[in-house]
């Protein structure tokens, strides 16, 4: 299990205006602290801020006032123990499926034999055995990500970001990548056990039955308006998604984001 | 014919060939009926025969030779300088901020009217040609290269940095291989250009080369030899240009040129 608690205390964003348009808020204040082994989703509608949070905790942003802090020790840059998948296909084209998911295996400088020993689990772990050297122009958008997800494990973060990693899949082929995430990281053999995730997404449906907590986002500025306990037992799998507890949870969450979303419409987003 | 719609592999060839054959015939027509004077146009039998001389009796193999050393020695050596400085321009904006001003006013300066200086420094020797194909070059590869290296996607670099990349591990194995296979067709653009460099420095102050043996041949009037010597330069050109594409495509397969 990871050891270090993920602390976002008084995060805000502003975006410097455009010439002489006024500066966009993006993110209020925002603090959250996320403990270890936990998975939690940040679900708003478009635009709200949610991956703004998102690429701060990886450093790939800097907040424009408050701190984040994991394990204690602040934030300042992106870093290999926190691993991302993002929305967008970002596989290496240059690289095969395997050398993809032994990039950062390489970059620490692993002897070579351990580095194809880790990717070949994975590959087996993600369904990729076979297309091991294909380029990535050769597979299928759900390949993709699944390649992007275990490059990110490969490198054993103690954090996994997800950026509305399955956001550009079609229904199907989203719904069995949700069990896929669920089974790795409920996975009770997995050395280290339960990593800790931050999981963005707009999608109801993927929030409650991937997380343990729901934080909703309210429409930009962005702040965290209301915080779900999905308190449905693991292991999921999809007969979960037709429980009354499923039903009653994606309720309460569609009312308050539907909210968000017409406040979002009327600013004019 | 639908717009856009691909045509098959065996009718691109057909209809590739068949042009050459349209020009060929019109020339033909143009010159064998009379209608242009041999004074001013030779036709193609005359420039076939004109060439057969040249390469028989006068060692045109030589010039040709002499020519496509000159071509690939300076382009070389602008590729040489010009490939790393246009990637730091593109990796790094300080760079960039430093030098493209420079280099976008240099690559206005046209390499011909650099010959008199060139011969004046240079002489008339070798240096001096490679020299003329280096400027001509140089400036151009600095700045495509910075372009495509500065145009590397923005995700893959951040995707790189959460793998644990740092400045040196982006630049070597993402901005560079990304970069790679642009660079390289930048090259073979380039490389195309540096064959009219080449012959504007032979038709001034040379002894020897394809440019040097058009010239000569204007003296004696005999345009089967400057219409042979124009068209064994286009050949050259259109023979390297399929090589590089085919070099590009197997160094690169994962990229769909």
């Amino acid at each position: 299990m990871s050891e270090r608690e993920l602390r976002i205390e008084g995060v805000t964003r502003t975006f410097p205006g455009q010439g002489r348009a006024a500066p966009t808020l993006a993110l209020q204040p925002t603090s959250l602290s996320v403990a270890p082994g936990e998975f939690v989703a940040i679900l708003g509608p478009s635009g709200c801020g949610k991956s703004t949070l998102l690429r701060i905790v990886a450093g790939l942003d800097r907040p424009s006032g408050g701190s984040v802090t994991l394990g204690g020790l602040p934030v300042t840059g992106p870093g290999p123990d926190r691993g991302m998948v993002f929305q967008s296909y970002t596989l290496f084209p240059w690289l095969t499926v395997e050398q993809n998911i032994r990039y950062g295996l390489r970059e620490r400088g692993l002897p070579e034999a351990q580095q194809r020993g880790i990717a070949a689990r994975f590959i087996a772990r993600t369904g990729l055995r076979g297309f091991e050297n294909h380029w990535p122009r050769q597979l299928s958008g759900g390949m993709q990500q699944r390649c992007a997800l275990a490059r990110a494990l490969a490198n054993d973060p103690e954090i996994l970001l997800l950026d509305e990693p399955f956001g550009a899949l079609d229904h199907q082929t989203r719904e069995l990548m949700q069990e896929l995430l669920l089974e790795i990281w409920d996975d009770p053999e997995a050395a280290g056990g339960r990593k800790t995730v931050l999981f963005v997404t707009h999608d109801i449906d993927e929030a409650v039955f991937l997380a343990s907590r729901v934080l909703v986002m309210s429409a930009r500025p962005g702040r965290i308006k209301a915080e779900v306990p999905v308190p449905l037992p693991y292991p999921r799998d999809w007969t979960v998604k037709t429980t009354p507890e499923f039903g009653a949870l994606k309720a309460r969450l569609m009312a308050d984001i539907r909210e968000e979303v017409r406040r979002a419409a009327d600013a004019g987003a | 014919m639908q717009p856009l719609k691909p045509v098959s592999p065996g009718a691109r060839l057909v209809l590739g060939t068949g042009f050459f054959g349209v020009f060929i015939a019109f020339w033909g027509l143009m010159t064998w009926s009379g209608l242009v004077p041999p004074l001013f146009l030779a036709s193609p039998s005359k420039t076939l025969l004109a060439g057969w001389s040249l390469l028989t009796e006068y060692g045109f193999a030589g010039d040709i030779a002499v020519t496509v050393w000159r071509v690939f020695g300076g382009f070389a050596i602008a590729a040489a300088l010009g490939v790393p400085l246009g990637l730091m321009m593109g990796a790094f904006k300080g760079v960039e901020a430093f030098f493209e001003p420079f280099i976008s006013f240099a690559r206005y300066l046209p390499a011909s009217a650099f010959i008199p200086l060139l011969i004046l420094w240079a002489g008339v020797g070798e240096a001096q040609k490679l020299a003329v194909i280096f400027i001509g070059s140089f400036f151009q590869v600095v700045i495509m290269v910075a372009l495509v290296a500065g145009a590397t996607r923005p995700d893959l670099v951040e995707a790189a940095y959460t793998l644990g990349s740092r400045s040196t591990g982006i630049l070597r194995r993402v901005i560079i291989p990304a970069a790679a296979p642009q660079i390289a067709e930048t090259l073979r653009l380039v490389l195309g250009w540096a064959w009219t460099y080449v012959i504007v420095a032979e038709l001034i102050g040379a002894s020897s080369g394809i440019g040097h043996m058009i010239m000569d041949s204007q003296r004696l009037l005999d345009t089967g030899q400057m219409i042979f010597g124009i068209v064994v330069i286009g050949l050259i050109g259109l023979a390297t240009d399929v090589l590089f594409k085919a070099l590009n495509r197997w160094l690169f397969p994962w990229a769909a040129l």
